[in-house]
């Protein structure tokens, strides 16, 4: 099972459409990648909830089609 | 599903520090797992490993507790603290180890 970069890119953009997105396929096998994802929407949260917010918007593929999204997020730097 | 939030709850309640895992502490069932059970032994704090792979029940409750999709999840002092990136973050920056202190958790090593 596997899931195309753009879509979880579209996906991520369509719940926080401010994000820059980066996202690397880091076994070439479509199944397990690393993302960076800069967003003020961020801004006052906790890591656990800046992630939940990336899942959420992934809409239940991760840890289901999605199995591998090495996740790093922060806030733009002013 | 409410019996197994009640299993979950009082696992993390009775256990200073939990990590819900593939496998177990020795012998990790998936990288992601290994990597969050090799911080916390380099660490040298004491945890309970909760093997998933051996509890369906758990494995999928622990993603509606948690409200987080994946596995491993660690847990200190009854509080979700992540899952491997935030692990793993958290112990580069030094933060992870302050935590444990904070917490009034002992840990082996001096960080």
């Amino acid at each position: 099972m596997a899931m195309d970069a753009h879509e979880i890119e579209r996906m991520i953009k369509a719940a926080l459409p401010d994000a820059a997105i980066e996202i690397k396929d880091l076994a070439g096998d479509g199944d397990h990648y690393a993302a960076t994802v800069v967003s003020a929407a961020f801004k006052g949260k906790t890591r656990v909830q800046q992630h939940q917010m990336v899942y959420a918007a992934l809409q239940g593929n991760m840890g289901g089609v999605l199995h591998a999204l090495a996740l790093t997020t922060s806030v733009p730097q002013d | 599903m409410s019996d197994v939030n009640a299993r979950i709850e009082a696992e993390v309640k009775n256990n200073d520090v939990v990590l819900f895992m593939k496998g177990t502490p020795q012998f990790p069932m998936c990288g992601f797992s290994g990597q969050v059970a090799q911080i916390l032994g380099y660490i040298g704090v004491p945890y309970k490993g909760v093997n998933v792979l051996e509890d369906q029940e758990i494995r999928e409750g622990i993603k509606a507790f948690s409200n987080w999709p994946t596995i491993p999840q660690l847990y200190v002092k009854g509080e979700f603290i992540g899952g491997c990136d935030i692990t793993r973050e958290m112990f580069q920056a030094g933060e992870l180890q302050a935590l444990f202190e904070e917490k009034g958790i002992a840990v082996k090593q001096a960080s």
